[in-house]
């Protein structure tokens, strides 16, 4: 078990740099998550972790040991791949053991030890079985079993479940938060799946174009983001966000916005002024018209059994969703409100930064209990 | 499972500098066999051009750069007959490549889109007479030619060359439409095409790649034949180049004409290098289809 | 799909085959059966229309003749030599060009050129640069003292063979190379870095993962080069006319038939070539066991 440093590690291929100057520490035994649009480099920095690219700038240290310049094999790391990467001419027993075969094992203790690992992971009746005759949910365990048998002092996961379909990617979820729990090794993970991040994560690493926007717990994600892309890319459905024209000075602003949303804040520290708010599904909830902070019309109702969300149009172009637990009984094309507490509302500036404000904290604290609680 | 009882050798790593070194040495030792490859492909053509530039004792002389004396170049496009067989040559190829592929696209939209149960059978045909030797149908297409009229004729050529040409682009052109999405031939259906529009209006619009390189392919293939134009051409003016320069010869091995050899071979090859390496991409998708996948 | 559809694509499926049946009737099977038919006659070539049949004499007098034989044993020493030697070098540089390096995609454009050169004037490079007065080879080794005076490549008897197979080689290496190289980037990269990971070293990674999974690949390539070194004619020819010492089945067929006249008997040496080539094609699709490894690769 090990820990994991990044300092200022930049991988650039010609001119086209995709990772940007990355800073890192990861504790021994933490289960981080990358997570980030495609494109945004969290793939490749996991390779830069395991060595399979070599970097173009900056350190990586794992177990407090520089390891930049070692090979993959050497860094004591295991690696799953999106694709498997099963070798697909050997039966899954050689393909857990083959790595052994290598370190100059007996047979005998090779077998003893695939056994074990399959065991462990239920594919112990495969073992004669090469991959193309496995199913999705199958490969994926010979995968982990493969990446476990070498006993690495760092998991890393490139988009382990992408490959399967819904029911099995919960289940595999949680088969991997278990494994987490049981050998404590360090993880780190990318996926671009918010539940998967969500419900895996020690703490979530968010990356865009190859720099990290923030680090933090789910929760600080959910509650305190630091800027407008964070908002937008934790929490599903997404925040609903709206440009607003203000009034006034620092620290004190009036807002006017979309669907006659009128406003008065008090943004504390950051003395810029807002230029978008951004409230969660969640936090709205349908009202009549004249009692809500905003209006528009119902265009929409999506109902999922167990939860609904209502589309409402606030401006031409701006649409809200409201995530309501009950079946609403409203006509389409009729016209609601919008309510919102003041503590659930997001500033964000020019430059798409949040923006603390006088109710915000409340939430804040809120959420640190909430998070001290779980 | 708190602990699994694995206890592996303890992985030994050396010092970060020594994985630098042996990183920058296997480098190294890539760029060295690069460079050899590199030589070991090029070099000859390269001294051929060399060669051909040079004149009378400077030719057995080894200076490893050309002397630019273009004397033989300027003789072999004063030589008619030469200047006749690259023509022959130029219309043999062309006019094969464009038979080969107009009947092998025709054949291809069948065998890669049309389910009859003969296909695979038909299929197998064609690869066994991609793959029989020539000189097995010499004699029956001696007789041939001689019925057709056409011997010591350019045109016996062309069609001799279809033997090997067609099922050639036959085949690659088959696998190269069973790569297009069928989706895209079940919306036409639905839009009420005949396989004729299908082929016409919606396949061979998108396939201008894959036409380009089996036909590059083809031409390639008719540039280059050599026992058909040896055995059914006759007179000096109604050869091809291949044959033409394999003829050429001096009246005693020390008057062997070398540097003209060199300046025709040049000058031959030179349309096909730049066609290959512009078409470099594609030539190799051809090749590959017409193996790999089949 | 109903009976009347499945029958009207049937139609046009021979329909659109038409052009090409025609076309392979007329130069494939119409000769191809000619040559089987002249076989069994006593025909010569300057008045094709006067023959008796002869039944399978014209067989037995090709295998009475020892330069048949001779043909024969220089084929197949050609063909499997140089098709081995092809095989490892174009596996060698297949994996090289695999490899990120700089001027990978120099390298790939550099191996086409010996592929699109024609096999004449390739030859007739070679023979120059071989040739034992003035040949760049011979005055390098004279320059570095491997050897005193340039060595006849081409006249003496041992070595010709060898500067064919040597020719051969250099030309279609790249075919090799090509068919290889497709299917080494048909091995997922993942697959590689897993091996990467698991610490496999180099020689295993290429004995226990690459060439398994290479397997259909080579053997396809490796069928194509067979066949097409087994009905090598222009590469001997042009080097050495119809010296024994390289004549091929196809020169010794086409000697026969057009040098000799002799119709009847170069068409039996013809449909010996045919038949030869039949098995060892099915020989080499056994040892292989292409059908299986396809189905392995799928």
């Amino acid at each position: 078990m090990a820990s994991v440093e990044l300092k200022s590690v930049s991988k650039s291929y010609g001119g086209n740099t995709v990772i940007r100057g990355v800073d890192l520490a990861i504790r021994d035994g933490e289960f981080v998550v990358f997570v980030g649009p495609s494109g945004c480099g969290k793939s490749t920095l996991l390779r830069l972790i395991a060595g399979l690219i070599p970097v173009s700038g900056g350190e990586i240290a794992i177990g407090g040991e520089a390891v930049t310049d070692v090979p993959a094999s050497k860094r004591g790391i295991a690696f799953v791949f999106q694709s498997y990467a099963l070798y697909p001419h050997m039966t899954v027993a050689r393909n857990i053991g083959f790595a052994l075969e290598t370190l100059g094992l007996r047979r005998d203790a090779i077998r003893a030890k695939v056994a074990e690992v399959a065991k462990l992971l239920k594919v112990d009746h495969l073992l004669t079985r090469r991959p193309r005759e496995l199913s999705g949910g199958q490969r994926q365990r010979v995968a982990i079993g493969r990446a476990l048998v070498r006993k690495p002092e760092v998991f890393l996961f490139d988009e382990p479940l992408s490959n399967l379909d819904s029911d099995l990617r919960m289940e595999m979820r949680i088969e991997i938060a278990r494994l987490h729990d049981d050998i404590g090794t360090t993880m780190i993970y990318v996926t671009h799946d918010q539940a998967e991040a969500m419900t895996l994560a020690d703490r979530i690493v968010v990356l865009n174009h190859g720099v990290i926007e923030q680090v933090g717990t789910p929760q600080e994600l959910y509650h305190t983001p630091k800027s407008r892309f964070v908002a937008g890319f934790v929490g599903s459905p997404r925040m609903n966000f709206a440009p607003v024209t203000t009034t006034g000075g620092a620290p004190d602003w009036s807002l006017a916005g979309p669907g006659g949303l009128a406003l008065a804040v008090s943004v504390t520290g950051n003395r810029s002024a807002p230029a978008t708010i951004g409230v969660r599904p969640e936090a709205l909830s349908l009202v009549a018209p004249e009692a809500g902070r905003l209006s528009g019309t119902l265009e929409r109702l999506e109902d999922l059994g167990h939860e609904h969300f209502a589309y409402v149009r606030v401006a031409p172009e701006t649409v809200f969703v409201v995530r309501v637990p009950v079946r609403p009984t409203i006509a389409r094309d009729t016209r609601v409100g919008l309510a919102f507490r003041d503590e659930d509302l997001f500033l964000f500036d020019e430059a798409g930064l949040r923006l603390d404000h006088a109710a915000s904290h409340e939430r804040a604290a809120a959420a640190s209990i909430e998070e001290r609680a779980a | 499972m708190t602990d699994l009882p694995l206890t592996l050798p303890v992985r030994r790593r050396r010092s970060s500098a020594s994985y630098r070194l042996e990183r920058r040495l296997k480098k190294g030792a890539l760029m060295v066999a690069v460079g050899l490859v590199l030589v070991y492909t090029l070099f000859p053509y390269y001294w051929a051009i060399v060669s051909s530039t040079k004149q009378g004792a400077a030719l057995y002389r080894d200076t490893f750069l050309p002397a630019l004396d273009f004397t033989y170049y300027r003789a072999l496009f004063e030589n008619t007959v030469f200047l006749g067989s690259l023509v022959n040559s130029a219309f043999v190829a062309t006019s094969t490549t464009a038979l080969s592929l107009i009947l092998g696209i025709s054949a291809a939209y069948a065998l890669g889109r049309i389910d009859f149960p003969q296909r695979r059978g038909v299929l197998l045909a064609i690869l066994m007479i991609s793959i029989f030797p020539q000189v097995v149908v010499l004699s029956g297409m001696f007789e041939l030619i001689n019925w057709l009229g056409l011997y010591n004729r350019p045109s016996a050529l062309v069609v001799t060359y279809l033997l090997a040409t067609v099922p050639f682009t036959t085949w690659i052109l088959t696998t190269f439409i069973r790569e297009f999405p069928r989706e895209l031939e079940e919306a036409a259906i639905i839009d009420g095409c005949s396989h004729f529009r299908i082929l016409t209006k919606i396949l061979l619009p998108l396939m201008g790649p894959s036409l380009a390189s089996t036909g590059i392919l083809a031409f390639i293939l008719a540039w280059n034949e050599f026992l058909f134009a040896l055995t059914f051409i006759l007179t000096d003016e109604n050869r091809t180049v291949p044959v033409a320069i394999g003829l050429m010869g001096g009246n005693s091995r020390y008057e062997y004409p070398f540097a003209q050899i060199m300046a025709a071979s040049v000058t031959v090859t030179l349309p096909l290098i730049i066609l290959v390496l512009i078409f470099q991409r594609r030539i190799v998708a051809g090749l590959t289809a017409g193996a790999v996948k089949g | 799909m109903s009976v009347k559809l499945a029958r009207a694509d049937r139609r046009a499926a021979w329909l659109f085959m038409a052009p090409m049946i025609i076309a392979m009737l007329v130069v494939a099977v119409w000769p191809l059966a000619r040559t089987f038919y002249f076989s069994f006659t006593d025909a010569y070539l300057d008045d094709p229309t006067n023959f008796s049949l002869v039944g399978i004499d014209n067989f037995l007098e090709v295998l009475d003749d020892h330069t048949w034989w001779i043909a024969t044993r220089n084929t197949l020493v050609f063909a499997s030599i140089s098709v081995a030697i092809e095989t490892v070098l174009g596996l060698a540089i297949a994996l090289l060009i695999n490899q990120a390096i700089p001027g990978r995609g120099l390298v790939r454009a550099a191996i086409l050129v010996p592929w699109a050169i024609p096999v004449v004037v390739a030859t007739k490079i070679w023979e120059w640069m071989l040739n034992d007065q003035f040949g760049v080879l011979n005055q390098m080794l004279i320059a570095l003292g491997l050897v005193d005076h340039g060595i006849a490549w081409t006249a003496s008897g041992t070595l010709i063979m060898g500067v064919v197979i040597f020719i051969d080689v250099w030309m279609t290496t790249p075919f090799m190379v090509l068919l290889i190289l497709a299917g080494l980037q048909m091995i997922p990269g993942e697959i590689m870095e897993a091996a990467e990971v698991d610490g496999i070293p180099g020689w295993k990674r290429f004995w226990s993962i690459t060439l398994p999974l290479l397997k259909p690949a080579i053997g396809v390539a490796v069928l194509f080069r067979v066949l097409d070194a087994l009905r090598m004619f222009d590469l001997a020819y042009v080097l050495a006319a119809s010296s024994e010492q390289v004549m091929t089945v196809s020169i010794y067929a086409r000697n026969r038939l057009i040098s000799f006249q002799e119709l009847g008997i170069g068409s039996a040496a013809s449909t010996w070539v045919f038949l030869l080539v039949a098995f060892i094609a099915i020989l080499v699709i056994g040892v292989l066991r292409l059908d299986r490894a396809a189905g392995e690769a799928a």
